[in-house]
């Protein structure tokens, strides 16, 4: 079993042969049909033309000037949903890190089941779950309806001096987006700290009590420090499904809540351009693999650092 | 002029339904080296996080210093710990592991780094201040534990399991530089061990525990010695234990007739009431061996007949210094004896097969009651 792939060179091109195919027909294949398309022009209604031009990509940098990205309608799209990502990662972190300490110092029976909790919503259909959270947020919303009885309540106690119930706005602007956002990714936050969490060394936290540190300071200096590749590709693995969300703005965002995914959709479908969305979804492409280098220059760094302690 | 520092009154703990320690009261007094000894799962170690601040007592009071800490967080405890992983930070350099408690206290950074390697000068790991845990040893990571307890100098240092990590060369040497640090340093130290040679060679006075137990608390020599029942006799080192009824008990004697050996005389008499089932334990290296010849050999305390065994040489173990021999005796059973090879041709004496007489002195038994 432990012979090198050089020794049975059969065997493993025969095993090798299967994903090789799956990813070169399912992923190399139309991705590079996709990045041929951000080269070409639009010739007429469906025929495009591989022209090599870099036109497209100029197209999404039109109007940047040196810090200054107020004309640049599809930079501004980028920053956006960077932000919207950006703000749903910080927002899981902050949620998901108490959730993660919590459930890795819960007695061991009760572990199963509370992960069982995390993953739940998980295995709900994407689609089912962001109609439920219309249902949720809507005008006539749980949400509101909660709000109106507690408001009506009130009013009827103290003879309406509370006036008529305006209901909040929480469908179909930014706030809905990126609630949306962090029910859906929360998850994929959860899991990798826990799966941090659940690995440190429990004797470590008990020496930084012993020395003196309180439970705060001991989460800063030992827990954190520690967790830390734990915590870089949770924040990775939330941000990239962020940044391409395509399902949750489409649904619970307002017109002035598009991310990239939306424009990329809308360039193939109704814009009918091609070769622009396509530029789009190369550039996507490239931010997250550059997001992807960062995490694993970080994870290295940290990697080496904490080394020692399970030597 | 003994100061208690800790007292366990009436400490109990359970997990559950499981009691892990069990009504335990015990005082420890300062300046002690103190071990608590016991097999894994005894609640030596449930004590010493009761000390930590780890646990708390479900019953019963944890006093350090006169005051009541039984539910004081551990942070706030005048007692540092090395764990047996020796848990030491792999993100911090040397250094700023050992700094670190100083740091929480509000220390001013000249300061801590000036006590940090004094402390780290202490521990003999002078120079490794920058380096990080990861470049170090097992033994020296050891040091750096220790060296973090100690520099914040604990009213009391609670050790776990200090040396069970360690290779037996590092060992020996750790044994005999953890007694001189202590006499050094003048802290109070409190090891849990399950090694028994590890607590008699370090110990000023060991605690022995048997499932949540306290079952004595003596000076190693005492506890060898003086065993006060058959689970200490047995644990402490080796033991041969005879089962027997208590047939004679007069202030100056008494006989103890055992199905084994036959009638055991002893020096001094023995508080229990005669008929009662007695057991006596007497220690391999307690008991002479002689070759066979007509007439058994007369033991001098006893009277003639008394505490001689005839036997058979069955097993017969030379470690150099001693030779160990099992001798089958009536019935089947076999007695160990330690021999000191004395000369150079002493491990020739017996061998074998070999037919030999056993003898003990009337005050070599230790006469347990459980």
């Amino acid at each position: 079993m432990e012979q090198s792939w050089r020794q049975a060179k059969g065997l493993f091109f025969t095993l090798l042969s299967a994903p090789l195919f799956w990813l070169v027909i399912f992923f190399v294949a139309p991705l590079s049909i996709v990045w041929l398309y951000s080269f070409g022009e639009n010739q007429g209604l469906v025929d495009v033309a591989f022209t090599g031009t870099w036109s497209n990509y100029g197209k999404i940098f039109k109007g940047l000037r040196w810090l200054d990205f107020s004309d640049a309608l599809y930079v501004n799209l980028f920053l956006k949903s960077f932000w919207f990502a950006g703000l749903t990662t910080f927002i899981c972190l902050v949620l998901g890190f108490p959730v993660a300490l919590a459930i890795t110092f819960a007695p061991e029976r009760w572990k199963p089941w509370l992960l069982l909790m995390v993953m739940l919503p998980f295995w709900t259909n994407l689609l089912v779950r962001t109609y439920a959270l219309i249902a949720v947020l809507r005008t006539k919303g749980f949400v509101n309806m909660g709000l109106e009885s507690v408001h009506n309540g009130i009013n009827s106690v103290s003879g309406g001096a509370l006036g008529a119930f305006d209901p909040l706005p929480l469908l179909n602007n930014n706030f809905a987006v990126v609630f949306g956002l962090v029910f859906v990714n929360l998850p994929f936050m959860i899991l990798p700290l826990y799966s941090a969490l659940d690995r440190l060394d429990r004797s470590l936290l008990e020496a930084s009590l012993d020395l003196g540190a309180g439970h705060v300071r001991t989460m800063f200096n030992v827990v954190v420090p520690m967790a830390g590749a734990g915590i870089a590709s949770g924040i990775l693995i939330t941000f990239i499904p962020a940044l391409g969300s395509y399902l949750t703005p489409d649904m619970l965002g307002g017109p002035e809540s598009q991310m990239i995914a939306n424009v990329i959709e809308s360039q193939f479908k109704r814009a009918n351009n091609w070769p622009f969305g396509a530029a789009l979804s190369f550039i996507l492409v490239y931010l997250t693999f550059i997001a992807i280098a960062l995490q694993g220059v970080f994870q290295a760094r940290s990697q080496a650092r904490s080394q020692g302690g399970r030597a | 002029m003994t100061k208690p520092i800790i007292q366990f009154e009436n400490v109990s703990k359970r997990f559950g339904k499981v009691s892990a320690v069990d009504n335990v009261s015990l005082t420890i007094n300062e300046g002690e080296f103190f071990s608590l000894l016991g097999p894994s799962g005894c609640g030596k170690t449930t004590l010493l996080r009761m000390l930590a601040g780890f646990e708390m007592p479900t019953e019963g009071r944890v006093m350090i210093d006169g005051k009541d800490m039984s539910t004081t967080a551990p942070n706030l405890r005048p007692v540092n710990m090395v764990f047996q992983s020796y848990a030491v930070f792999p993100h911090m350099t040397v250094l700023d592991n050992v700094a670190y408690g100083l740091k929480m206290d509000g220390v001013p950074g000249d300061e801590r780094r000036r006590r940090a390697e004094e402390a780290l000068e202490l521990v003999k790991l002078g120079g490794f201040g920058p380096r990080k845990p990861d470049q170090m040893s097992g033994g020296q990571r050891q040091r750096v534990a220790l060296a973090r307890a100690l520099v914040k100098k604990p009213r009391v240092l609670l050790l776990d399991e200090p040396l069970s990590a360690l290779d037996a060369k590092l060992r020996d040497q750790m044994r005999t530089e953890l007694t001189t640090l202590q006499e050094k340093v003048g802290i109070t130290f409190i090891m849990v061990t399950h090694d028994q040679d590890e607590a008699l060679a370090m110990a000023t006075r060991c605690a022995v525990m048997n499932r949540g137990l306290l079952q004595q608390v003596a000076s190693p020599s005492d506890l060898y010695e003086f065993p006060n029942s058959r689970f200490v006799a047995d644990f402490i080192g080796s033991v041969n234990m005879f089962e027997g009824t208590l047939d004679v008990d007069e202030p100056d004697h008494a006989i103890i007739n055992t199905k084994d050996v036959g009638p055991i005389y002893l020096d001094h008499g023995v508080t229990g009431a005669t008929g009662t089932t007695v057991w006596a334990a007497v220690r391999p290296e307690k008991i002479e061996m002689h070759k066979r010849t007509d007439k058994p050999p007369k033991v001098e305390d006893a009277p003639e007949g008394y505490n001689v065994i005839a036997g058979v040489v069955k097993h017969l173990v030379y470690l150099g210094s001693e030779t160990i021999f099992e001798v089958e005796i009536n019935g089947g059973s076999l007695v160990k004896v330690v021999r000191p090879n004395l000369t150079r041709w002493d491990q020739e004496d017996f061998t074998w097969d070999e037919k030999v007489w056993l003898s003990f002195h009337a005050c070599s038994p230790a006469v347990l009651l459980s």
